[in-house]
Order: C-alpha cells, then sequence, then structure tokens
C-alpha cells in the first residue's frame, strides 16, 4: 500500500515538474538564433537518450547480478530496464527524426551516431524477442543476461559514435564534454532540469513493470504447481 | 596448454562429424554462391561500380552463409542429449566454447575461401594484388562473426524458431566487423594499398575480437550449465 | 568417505520449487535408489550431483570436492535419458572422444578395450547411425564407464535396455560395487534396482519423504516404500 503510494507521488512529481519544464520551454525561452523554435526539441530528445542509456545501464548491471545470485529480482529488474529503455529509445528517435525533418529536411540519414541508435533499438528489441521464445523462466532469464550484457557494447558505441566517426549529427553540447561555450547556460539548464523529471517518470514505469513481471512469474509457478501431478 | 588440447578434441570433433556428411558446408557453400549469382540482378555486374561494392557484396553472402554454419553448431548436440555429456565431461566450459567457436570459424573460412575465387570470376575481378592483408581480415573479421555466433547459438539452441531468432540476434551484434571487414575488404580489391585513415578498421577488428572473445570465455560456464 | 553430501539443496524453476530442502549424505561403495513419479525431481537432482545444473541454495559436495569442480567431474560416470553418442561417429571415435574429454591416457586402446567389452569390437568403424538399438545402449553404457568413473549417476537406466544390455550395465554395476564404487540411479524397474541398492530415496514433489538403507521389505514388495511413504 505504501509502496504504491509512493509511486503515485512520483508520477505526480514528474508530471507536475514536466508541465512546469513544458512551460519554462516553450512560453519563458526565447527561439534559438539558428534554428529557430525547433531546437526546443532538443529539451526531450538529449534527456530521453540519457534516460534510456541509463535503462540499459541499469539492465547490463542487473543482469550481471541475477547471473551471479541467481536472484530473479534482478531478472525483473533487467526486463523491466530494457523495456522503459526501449521505450526511450523510440522516443529518441522520433524527437531526432523530427528535428532533421526541420533542420536538414530529411527524416533519417545513414550517420553513424544515428545507425548505431537504429541497431542499439534493433538489438534491445532483439532481448525482448528472446525472452518471449522461453517457456522456462528460469533458462529465458539465464539466456537473456547474458544477451543483455553483450548488447551494452552497443550503447557503448551509440554514446561514442559522436567522437569515433565524423558524423552528421551534432557533437556534442553539454558542457561536461565540451567545456563549455557550445550552448547558451540557461538552455543547457534546461536539459538538466527535464532530465530528472523523465528520470523519475522512468522509475515510476520500471517500477510497475517489475510488478506486473513478479506477478507473472508467480502466476507461471502456481500453474506449474497445479500441471505438475 | 591442457586448453589447448581441449579445444583441439572438441573441434576435431565438430569438424569430423561435419566433413563426413558435409550437409551444413555443403548447404552453407552453396547459399553463398546462390547468393552472390542474385547481386548480378541487383546492380550491373559489368559496371566499375561493383568493384567499390565488392566487399559489402561479399561479407552480405558470407553473414548469410554463416548463419546457417552458427545455427547448426550447437543444434548437432541435440540429438541422444550429447551436450550434457560434454558440460558434465571434466572439460572447462570455455574450452568447450572455444573448440566450437574455432570449427565454426574453419568451417566459414572454407566458405570465403572458395566464394571469393568464385567472386572473382564471375565479376570479372582481380583480387590477387593483397592477398596476405585480404586474409588477415578474413582470419579477423570471420573470428568476431564466429565468436559472437556461436555464442548466440548456444543461447537460442534450445527454442523452438532457433532457425529465425539467431540471424536476428546476431546480424544487429556483428555489425562493426561486418562493417569493418566490408570497408577493408573493399580497399584491398578496389584499391592498391591500405591508405592510412583506414586502418582504424584494422583496430576495431581487433578490439571487437578481443573484448567478444573475453566476453564469451567468461560467460561460457553460465550459458552452458542449466 | 563421503561420496555425495547435499545439505539443504533448492532448486526453482523460475518461482516453482523443483527441489526442495533436499538433504542426504551418501558413502562410498553405497548403491542409492531414487524413487518417485515423473515429476518428482529426481531427474533434476541427478542433473545437479552430475554438475549439469547448479541449485539455487544449499551446500553440495560430490567426492569431498565441490560440484562444478573439474577433478570431480572426471570421476563421474552418467547414463542419462539420451545415449549421448554422436551419430555421424563411428563407434570407435565415440570412445575415443569421450575417453580424450576424460583425460584418459591411451584413449585408443582404451576405447578398443571397451568395444571388446560390450561386444562391439567387430563394429567398431561402423557409425552409431547404423546402429541397432541394441548396440547404440551398450555403446552408452561403455562411455559412461570407460574413464573407470567412482561415481555412477544413472538416470533410468533398465527402461528399454534389451536382455543383453540389461545384463552387461548388472553386471558393470556390480563389479563397481564391489571395486567401492558409489551408483546412484533413479528407476521405476524396481525389481532390478532393489537387487543392486543398499539404500533408497522416495522423492514427492521435490521434497525427500523417506531416505534410509533399503527396507527389507522391499526385496519381496517392492512397492512397499511408496504405499508406506507416499501418496497413492
Amino acid at each position: 500500500m505504501t509502496r504504491e503510494r509512493v509511486l503515485y507521488l512520483m508520477g505526480g512529481i514528474s508530471a507536475i515538474w514536466l508541465v512546469r519544464n513544458l512551460y519554462v520551454m516553450l512560453l519563458a525561452l526565447p527561439d534559438e538564433v539558428e534554428q529557430g523554435a525547433i531546437y526546443r526539441i532538443l529539451f526531450f530528445h538529449v534527456p530521453s537518450w540519457f534516460t534510456c542509456f541509463t535503462g540499459f545501464f541499469l539492465a547490463a548491471v542487473a543482469s550481471g547480478l541475477y547471473l551471479k545470485t541467481k536472484n530473479s529480482l534482478w531478472d525483473t529488474l533487467a526486463v523491466a530496464s530494457v523495456e522503459v529503455g526501449v521505450a526511450f529509445t523510440l522516443v529518441g528517435l522520433a524527437t531526432g527524426s523530427i528535428w532533421a525533418r526541420i533542420i536538414w529536411g530529411i527524416w533519417w540519414t545513414w550517420d553513424a551516431r544515428l545507425t548505431w541508435a537504429l541497431i542499439t533499438c534493433l538489438v534491445y528489441m532483439g532481448y525482448l524477442m528472446l525472452r518471449g521464445a522461453f517457456d522456462d523462466p528460469t533458462s529465458r532469464a539465464k539466456n537473456a543476461a547474458v544477451l543483455c550484457i553483450f548488447a551494452f557494447t552497443s550503447v557503448v558505441i551509440t554514446f561514442k559514435a559522436i567522437d569515433w566517426w565524423r558524423t552528421q549529427h551534432p557533437g556534442a553540447v553539454l558542457s561536461i564534454r565540451t567545456g563549455g561555450g557550445r550552448i547558451d547556460p540557461a538552455m543547457e539548464q534546461m536539459i538538466y532540469q527535464n532530465w530528472p523529471a523523465l528520470m523519475l517518470l522512468a522509475a515510476v514505469l520500471v517500477a510497475i513493470r517489475m510488478r506486473q513481471e513478479t506477478m507473472q512469474r508467480e502466476l507461471e509457478a502456481l500453474r506449474r504447481r497445479t500441471h505438475a501431478f | 596448454m591442457k586448453l589447448l588440447r581441449e579445444v583441439c578434441v572438441v573441434a576435431g570433433k565438430d569438424l569430423r562429424s561435419e566433413f563426413r556428411t558435409k550437409e551444413c558446408l555443403n548447404a552453407a557453400l552453396s547459399f553463398a554462391i546462390v547468393i552472390l549469382v542474385l547481386f548480378s540482378f541487383a546492380v550491373d555486374p559489368s559496371s566499375e561500380q561493383i568493384r567499390e561494392m565488392s566487399g559489402g557484396l561479399l561479407w552480405l553472402a558470407f553473414a548469410f552463409a554463416g548463419a546457417l554454419i552458427l545455427n547448426q553448431s550447437f543444434a548437432r548436440e541435440l540429438p541422444n542429449d550429447c551436450l550434457d555429456a560434454l558440460v558434465a565431461s571434466p572439460v572447462s566450459a570455455a574450452a568447450l566454447f572455444l573448440g566450437k567457436a574455432a570449427a565454426n570459424w574453419l568451417l566459414l573460412m572454407i566458405v570465403e575461401l572458395v566464394c571469393l575465387p568464385v567472386f572473382g570470376v564471375l565479376y570479372n575481378m582481380s583480387w590477387l594484388g593483397q592477398w596476405p592483408l585480404l586474409l588477415l581480415v578474413f582470419l579477423l573479421a570471420s573470428w568476431g562473426v564466429t565468436v559472437i555466433g556461436t555464442m548466440f547459438s548456444a543461447l537460442t539452441v534450445n527454442l523452438r524458431l532457433r532457425e529465425l531468432m539467431l540471424p536476428t540476434l546476431i546480424y544487429p551484434m556483428m555489425i562493426p566487423a561486418l562493417m569493418a571487414a566490408m570497408q577493408l575488404t573493399t580497399v584491398l580489391i578496389a584499391t592498391s594499398g591500405v591508405p592510412p585513415e583506414d586502418w582504424i578498421w584494422v583496430r576495431l577488428l581487433v578490439g571487437f575480437d578481443i573484448i567478444f572473445t573475453s566476453l564469451a570465455i567468461a560467460l561460457a560456464e553460465v550459458v552452458l550449465l542449466g | 568417505m563421503t561420496a555425495v553430501q547435499a545439505n539443504n539443496l533448492w532448486k526453482y524453476y523460475g518461482d516453482y520449487p523443483a527441489l526442495r530442502q533436499i538433504s542426504f549424505q551418501l558413502e562410498t561403495g553405497q548403491c542409492l535408489a531414487l524413487l518417485g513419479r515423473n515429476g518428482a525431481g529426481k531427474t533434476t537432482l541427478l542433473r545437479i550431483l552430475a554438475g549439469l545444473s547448479r541449485p539455487q541454495q544449499g551446500i553440495l559436495r560430490v567426492l569431498g570436492r565441490e560440484s562444478r569442480d573439474p577433478n570431480s567431474r572426471a570421476s563421474i560416470g552418467i547414463l542419462g535419458h539420451g545415449i549421448a553418442l554422436y551419430e555421424e561417429l563411428s563407434a570407435l571415435e565415440n570412445l575415443k572422444l569421450f575417453a580424450s574429454l576424460y583425460g584418459v591416457a591411451d584413449p585408443e586402446d582404451r576405447a578398443r578395450r571397451w568395444l571388446e567389452r560390450t561386444g562391439l569390437d567387430t563394429v567398431s568403424d561402423s557409425l552409431v547411425r547404423e546402429f541397432s538399438r541394441g548396440m547404440r545402449q551398450r555403446l552408452a553404457i561403455a562411455r559412461a564407464f570407460l574413464h573407470e568413473p567412482v561415481l555412477l549417476l544413472l538416470d533410468e537406466p533398465f527402461t528399454s535396455l534389451d536382455d543383453r544390455a540389461i545384463k552387461l550395465l548388472q553386471g558393470l554395476l556390480g563389479e563397481a560395487l564391489a571395486r567401492r564404487s558409489t551408483v546412484i540411479l533413479s528407476t521405476h524397474q524396481l525389481r532390478e534396482a532393489m537387487e543392486l541398492s543398499t539404500h533408497v530415496a522416495l522423492l514427492h514433489r521435490g521434497q525427500l519423504t523417506f531416505y534410509g538403507e533399503r527396507p527389507a521389505e522391499m526385496l519381496s514388495d517392492p512397492t512397499w516404500l511408496y504405499r508406506t511413504h507416499g501418496e497413492s
């Protein structure tokens, strides 16, 4: 019961926070000099990718811990993080695509960053597909965990793609990576404010998915018990 | 030393039973050649353009044919529950994995080395100019493809849909190796030497091989044990 | 010396416990018959003992070592549901392969001796896929015994064996027990098992409901244990 209240509270905070952020970015901040109004999509684009990378990182760590401890809680965390991560990947791809349509005039280009983002998305969809193919929960958890650890390499490549290849995708903008000067502080501030709001939303979603997954596992066990003899 | 001997025993077993029937090898070879022929309809086979696509064409064919070999790798242990006997034996899981990967590697190399001259004849292209480097690229890239593929073959072996599942899972994972292989093969066939800026692809291949081989060795025991 | 010591083993499939609180201790030279219905957990327990699967909880020591220790695995012989032989290899190649995997000094010589022993020396170069059912079974028995294991794990070994193979297996098990090897077998064929076994365990829904020396009653009335300790 208290757990549920905490979730409602977190969800509420993230909703209010997002509305407030929308207000600031749409009404308070001015248009950007070169890009005009569309640059605001950046405030969702960048934090979405950070959120999904965080989710995939969490999933890789949880998978490692699952293989070490064989405690199915970690498996539950891994699958929930991947699912939410994939959702945010799709948000990232969609926002990026809309931005590209306005600025570059095309929906998609085969540039290293974009390509790797798409590959990452496919790899994690493969993870979800692999899970669906197993009947036995233990081998499902084990094999999915191994895949999840392998899959994280593509996240690392996506993240580093703008440094390794000359890409059409804009380079790093945040001052922690560039040392400052690439972005107006007020705008950078907005990215940092929208990220925790999205993270909070992601955390709520992960918690809800984890509970569903736990129930699913209990159901499977009960079904097995009734059919076993 | 013991590890090497065990790897050889396991690889030798796989190769011996494969060469006895040649089922998998024949299928993979004919498949690869069919794909190479199909390409002649997709692009103008007599144009100069094909030279600049040679790496891509070859490695797509190898990747498709490789999936057939990799599918069979652990599937051949299924009849009679042979995998249980292997895992229960004192051989370490890492040796088992490396042995099976080595066998797949050799089979894939055979397919590649047969397809390359066929490709050269069909598309009127000479590839002998820099064969030592080309061989090195083939060896490195094939190992990368094999190590990922063998791992995923073990992960999917008990699934009903493993023939569909394996290619869907491995191709996205293999992209760095395939990308590098395509790039380098094209450069080696189409031009006279590797330009300095393309050595990064060799580094990528070596890095890919090292990272995934270590991951696979570290996780082999977990994957093979129930 | 203790051959197998299991302490509070649990094995789950998802949240479903396939084995619960399994504790027992088996000394060398003893023969344990593992009884129970289909699905009671016999195969799961044998797979754990063979090192093919890990329990989620509990401590298991096999031949004085951890269960996945390569040295203990080298001294275990397993005979499972499948014959674990490669169809495309010859009888000799199969045995040589397993002799090398188990680190036997002269695999070729060892393989040939076991082919003779099992009456397959005349067909040593034929492929397993050409073998009759009975020949495959005898070759599987040779595969399980050729590295002279001191702990034998047999899953329903007598099921569907022909007369000749049953005789061979009984002979080998008798010899092994005389050498003070340890045998654990799961079985439905109670009569064959009761003659060999010194101990009996009854698994019911993943739990040991009986463990102890074989009751004398079971020689004349093999179903005695089921009636007294299991649900009907």
